[in-house]
């Protein structure tokens, strides 16, 4: 069976977060961060940032609620018994702070197939308040057994 | 400058990581589960493994977040609690001021995240 490519452009609504100065705590404790800067207001300030900043890989927290819905789109018919969460890539711009609300939008980049394996392609934008860019992502998922 | 960063996720992180990140995928958290659908046991979030490598490039340049300005992975295999991680990684170029670093994540002597690619700007 043939992959179906039609919903490559296809794009989803924005998905807003607001970002919690606890939440980057709890992020920050759970990957092993001691930086002060990511749980302390003060040390924060001193170290230039605006709030408390999110590690950079928090970006998977604001981004996720605007990826999810491009996964389970039955449109792009993504396999998730035979998926892999292949690659991933990041782009950061202005950092992401507490109390930032940050707007996140996902389009299907690509579907193309390989060596019997689907490569599923979405990238996601993510804006500030201010609409400065904060990250851009590339998921990449792979599915086996597509042909 | 020189990456190099080692961790050993605890039997419960995995649960402590779909708390903060929201995934709460059972692959990650269910033993019995993991098991049920061939796994050996329950699996690290990749995604937590890449922050991994992203806070060994961040502590190799200095410790600002600013710093990291792209990462890209590969996710290869399967990452388990209880078993050290090894992230290392060495500057492949630097252009337009940044340095690139070229990075990968090991377990038990298998790479767990391979062809990382980390851009940094380092303060000057």
């Amino acid at each position: 069976m043939p992959l179906n490519t039609e919903a490559i452009g296809k794009s989803y609504p924005p998905f807003e977060y607001e970002v919690g100065k606890e939440k980057i705590g709890e992020y920050a404790r759970a990957v092993g961060e001691d930086n002060p800067v990511y749980f302390d207001r003060a040390a924060a300030t001193e170290a230039g940032f605006r709030d408390v900043p999110a590690p950079p890989m928090f970006a998977v927290v604001y981004s996720s609620g605007s990826v999810a819905p491009a996964l389970f789109d039955p449109e792009v018919g993504l396999n998730f018994a035979m998926m892999l969460h292949g690659g991933q890539e990041f782009e950061w711009g202005e950092p992401v702070c507490a109390g930032d609300v940050i707007s996140t939008a996902t389009t299907v980049k690509d579907i193309s197939e390989k060596g019997g394996m689907g490569f599923y392609v979405f990238e996601s934008v993510s804006t500030n308040q201010d609409g400065q860019e904060v990250v851009r992502g590339t998921w990449t998922n792979i599915v086996r057994g597509v042909s | 400058m020189k990456v190099e960063l080692k961790v050993t996720p605890d039997k419960y992180l995995p649960h402590r990581y779909a708390g903060a990140s929201g995934d709460f995928n059972p692959i990650h958290i269910d033993v019995d589960f993991a098991k049920q659908v061939g796994l050996p046991s329950n699996i690290l979030h990749g995604l937590y493994t890449m922050a991994q490598v992203a806070r060994a490039n961040v502590n190799a340049a200095g410790g600002d977040p600013r710093s990291l300005k792209r990462l890209s992975v590969q996710f290869r295999g399967m990452g388990f609690p209880e078993q050290e991680i090894t992230v290392t990684g060495s500057v492949k170029e630097e252009r337009d001021g940044r340095v690139v670093v070229a990075t990968e994540a090991e377990q038990g002597g298998k790479r767990i995240i391979k062809n990382a690619e980390a851009e940094l700007e380092t303060s000057s």
